[in-house]
């Protein structure tokens, strides 16, 4: 294959790897009055490689079978897209609200989607790897991009930390499963391992699991979750909660299926385990918050405990269930950053929940948008929430995975508790305060997006599904 | 002309929701909704009269493709579900006509929580998926919630939260449920698993368990009822209505549903562990009631007494019991309605609901006092009042069954007639001493227009129960006959092998 066709495959990327970087020599000549500029320019550059997603290949690998170009990339690469380009919509009005605007942060969300398409797209651990850290050095410095205030440099320092430590490990793991196999490549390792594998594969792979556990903040490796929500700027919070996440689970679905798929019965116990723990920690956690930025940091814990099951599952259904929940993830919790963004008082941003306080009498359209946000993601009908737990839930049983399917419909009736008191605090009690009216027309954007996906998924959703079942398929044939 | 006049039903309410908000007026509000609600009561009418009572199967259905993979929208009615239909379309107008003047903050979003439960609620009757049917009956969740949360008394909070968690987590597992009836079955559809597929007994036991704890909260059953009094007392007099009205029929009408025709074996062996907490709901629960203070608190405990009577005959599966039970249950969703609204109508004047604040109002209020009378004793289940009908029919279904479950039931209409004459003798009779009562005006107008229709309602149906029946009947023939056929087929391999035994 020539180096012409291998570039081909990663069109999208180096679509953003040169935009990136002339992105970036813009801003160190033209300084920080371009950065407007810089942001539309950005969300551009992931709409075009976006699209170039769209009319990519169908199936092909590029670089000695270390990248794969698929339905499966296809579909979270889009998610990719979107999530940041509406993170960095958000960006723009949040920092130039504040005065304070960088052309850095639109540079460094592109370095860290390109990051994230690499990994959804690696076809071996070592591609794997350099997407990722390529991902979590740019998010490392998003985290404390506020760098004058003390919790996002607390925030930034903790998260470097602590995924130092995690990607350590998953090195670690990778290097154990390399030394058994003999190979980093997915293709190869599966080949090896079928029909059973030894036990040094199994401890690579606990290592690996550990690793990839981390980036998706799933319990027992969830710690740093709560302080990088509450400490990182709320357009970077949304970066986390969305692009990060899809990455991070597209990832960890990729490189658990694709070389491991017949050692189910060694990592299906683990992941059950770290499942059921997110989803009940997630739940009862969160009930004590008051911090909703905070809040949402246990809500996501939850929801990726969740996700985890359709892992779990280890069927094309259950990577199906998994992609749909990420979908309608992503765009449920734009639109809840997008609302948290939008609790400004005297251009202040004020983020405890009693601050939320009879929003519906101050202002009704925004505190319906937040509620039935917050009702999605509690997985109640006819919202689309519910149907993200329907279809991992429904490949978790069909896989027989009835225990952990029953601990978690019931952590989310824990975790309706959280979610309700939200709503109640901002339909039943007296009203605090009025909020700065949303003025942002890309805030205002969102917000109707992200209502129109909740509301309308229940009449919209076969398209959707009908494309991650192709995107499913494409993992596991 | 083939209009699709469920899905009308069903989704005209949403149409009337979205004219709300472009028009968030109150006074519009208010036209709109009780325009809305007519329309849809004269479509359900249009429903009765196009439905042909001697088709025991689902008619006027309409499916279209929804999420694929064997989940369509699917819907029709029978002889069963009709009538629900209509009992809920015809309840809504009311409900709007007593919130007219009773509530006067935040109208416009009060008719859209009503028609969006609205919607939720005719949907529940008319769906013929599982995940449909599903999506709806959660759905109803929120717009309730609402309603208690926002238009509620003084521990709305506390109530909503229980109203929403208790029926929340009855749900999920019935969720579940679902989810393994459709990878065993390949489809939701209620139509098809009725006809045809069948679960294996060891399957039935746990499907039935995961349904029954989404019904028996919903119904509510003892021991799981203590949010319904909560929930009646802090919501809205309209809020009430529709609880008492509509809501808890889903719990009756799931049964009757899936329970009993779809796991045949699970409900025979389950049979006798309903009956007793029908039986001590029946007794217990009217004894609770007797010692109520709060008028709404009363009429809670009585309508989980009068639930108790419907899973009785229900799960008695004889022709009379499970008739008795759908005719209880329509009678009870106008009589208790009526009542919550003979509630409020003394509410609205004095702002209290406690019982002791009462007495001697025949004195000011003949018309109220005729009124409220007609509907307690159908409550109590007097002769020639609707309350008969369904009571006396459910308990000689259990005489048929098993004559100690009908002695046992029989003291609960002893002790109906003792809470609930006690609670009109305490707020209708005696002197009038109390100096607030003085001033109370009698019915207006509205409030006889909304009171009036009831009381004919409830003596008709008492007097001539036939409409219901005619419809009813033939529906619960299928039904007894499916549940008998499905459970010789679940007994045919134990009956093969006695018989092996025998041979040998």
């Amino acid at each position: 294959m020539s180096l012409q066709t291998d570039l081909m495959v990663l069109l999208p990327e180096l679509i953003l790897a040169i935009g990136a970087m002339a992105l970036l020599l813009a801003g160190a000549i033209g300084g920080e009055r371009t950065t407007p500029a810089i942001n539309w320019a950005a969300i551009t550059l992931l709409l075009v490689s976006g699209a170039a997603t769209v009319i990519g290949p169908d199936h092909a690998m590029a670089f000695h079978n270390a990248f794969i170009a698929d339905g499966f990339s296809r579909f979270a690469k889009l998610l990719i897209v979107s999530g940041a380009a509406l993170s960095i919509l958000l960006a723009d009005e949040f920092f130039s609200g504040l005065n304070v605007s960088r052309f850095e942060l639109p540079v460094l969300m592109l370095l860290a989607s390109l990051g994230m398409m690499l990994m959804v797209s690696s076809a071996s651990f070592l591609s794997l790897y350099m997407g990722l850290e390529l991902q979590s050095l740019a998010l490392y410095v998003l985290a404390s991009f506020n760098r004058d205030h003390l919790r996002s440099t607390e925030a930034g320092l903790k998260y470097f930390v602590l995924g130092a430590l995690a990607s350590g490990m998953m090195l670690y793991g990778i290097s154990l499963v390399y030394g058994f196999t003999g190979s980093t490549a997915f293709a190869v390792i599966a080949a090896v391992t079928h029909g059973g594998a030894g036990l040094g594969v199994v401890f690579g792979l606990v290592f690996l699991i550990a690793g990839l556990a981390f980036k998706v903040s799933a319990v027992p490796f969830h710690m740093w979750t709560p302080d990088v929500y509450e400490g990182a700027p709320t357009p970077v919070t949304a970066y986390f909660a969305t692009a990060a996440k899809v990455a991070a689970l597209c990832l960890f679905l990729r490189a658990i299926l694709t070389p491991f798929p017949d050692m189910i019965h060694q990592w299906r116990q683990i992941i059950v385990f770290i499942s059921v723990l997110s989803m009940a920690l997630g739940a009862i956690a969160a009930i004590g918050q008051s911090n909703i930025k905070r809040l949402m940091a246990y809500s996501s814990i939850g929801h990726m405990g969740y996700a985890l099951l359709g892992l779990a599952a280890g069927t094309a259904l259950g990577a199906r269930g998994v992609l749909i929940y990420l979908a309608i993830y992503v765009f449920t919790n734009l639109g809840v950053f997008a609302c948290i963004q939008a609790m400004r008082r005297n251009g202040k941003a004020v983020e405890t929940i009693s601050d939320l306080a009879g929003l519906a009498r101050t202002d009704i359209k925004l505190a319906a948008v937040f509620a039935m946000l917050f009702i999605s993601l509690a997985g109640v009908p006819p919202l689309a929430g519910f149907f993200a737990k329907w279809y991992v839930f429904a490949a978790a049983i069909q896989a027989g995975l009835i225990v952990p399917s029953v601990i978690g419909v019931l952590s989310s009736t824990i975790g309706l508790v959280y979610y309700l008191k939200v709503v109640k605090v901002m339909f039943f009690d007296e009203p605090a305060p009025a909020f700065d009216p949303v003025s942002g027309i890309g805030s205002k954007f969102i917000l109707a997006l992200s209502a129109v996906v909740a509301l309308l998924f229940v009449v919209g959703a076969s398209p959707v599904i009908t494309a991650a079942d192709a995107a499913a398929k494409a993992l596991l044939p | 002309m083939n209009l699709p006049l469920l899905s009308l039903c069903t989704f005209v309410p949403l149409i009337g929701a979205a004219l709300v908000l472009l028009l968030p007026r109150p006074a519009a509000a208010r036209w709109i909704a009780l325009g809305t609600t007519l329309a849809v009561f004269g479509l359900s009418l249009l429903v009765w009269a196009r439905f042909d009572p001697s088709n025991p199967g689902f008619q006027l259905v309409e499916k279209l493709d929804w999420l694929g993979g064997g989940i369509s929208y699917h819907m029709g009615v029978d002889g069963i579900s009709m009538l629900f239909v209509v009992l809920t379309a015809g309840l809504m107008p009311f409900c709007i006509a007593a919130s007219w003047e009773s509530v006067e903050n935040r109208v416009a979003e009060y008719m859209v929580a009503f028609l969006v439960l609205e919607t939720m609620m005719i949907g529940v009757f008319c769906a013929l998926d599982l995940v449909l049917f599903y999506v709806l009956f959660e759905g109803g969740l929120i717009p309730m919630f609402l309603i208690i949360g926002v238009w509620g008394g003084k521990r709305r909070v506390y109530a909503s939260f229980k109203f929403f968690l208790y029926t929340f987590a009855g749900s999920v597992l019935m969720l579940l449920a679902i989810m393994s009836m459709y990878w065993y079955s390949g489809t939701t559809d209620i139509a098809a698993l009725l006809n045809g597929v069948h679960f294996p007994a060891a399957m039935q036991t746990w499907l039935w368990l995961a349904f029954f704890a989404s019904f028996a909260v919903k119904m509510p059953m003892w021991p799981v009822h203590t949010w319904l009094p909560d929930a009646h007392v802090e919501a809205p007099t309209a809020g009430s209505v529709i609880l008492a009205g509509i809501l808890l029929k889903m719990g009756g009408y799931g049964f009757l549903r899936f329970s009993l025709p779809m796991f045949p074996s699970a409900t025979e062996m389950f049979a006798p562990l309903v009956f007793s907490m029908s039986i001590i709901a029946i007794i217990y629960t009217s004894l609770v009631a007797l010692a109520q203070e709060d008028m709404k608190k009363l009429i809670a405990y009585s309508s989980v007494a009068h639930m108790g009577f419907v899973t009785m005959g229900i799960f008695t599966l004889t022709h009379q019991g499970v008739e008795g039970g759908i005719f209880q249950m329509l009678s009870h969703g106008v009589v208790s309605g009526a009542l919550f609204l003979c509630v409020g109508v003394v509410y609205d004047r004095l702002h209290t609901r406690e019982i002791a604040a009462y007495g001697g109002l025949v004195n000011r209020m003949p018309l109220y006092a005729a009124c409220f009378m007609v509907f307690t004793l159908a409550n109590v289940g007097l002769p020639g009042t609707s309350g008969f009908v369904g009571e006396f029919l459910t308990m000689l279904g259990a005489f048929l069954h098993n004559s100690w479950i009908a002695i046992f039931a029989a003291t609960g209409v002893i002790l109906s007639a003792a809470y609930a004459l006690f609670l009109y003798r305490r707020i209708i009779f005696g002197a009038l001493v109390k100096p607030a009562l003085k001033t109370m005006q009698d019915l207006t107008a509205r409030e006889i227009a909304i009171l009036a229709p009831l009381v004919v309602i409830t003596i008709a149906l008492g007097v001539y129960p036939q409409p219901v029946f005619s419809v009813t009947t033939p529906a619960v023939a299928k039904l007894i006959h499916d549940n008998k056929t499905a459970l010789a087929l679940d007994h045919a391999p134990k009956v093969a092998a006695v018989q092996k035994r025998a041979g040998q």
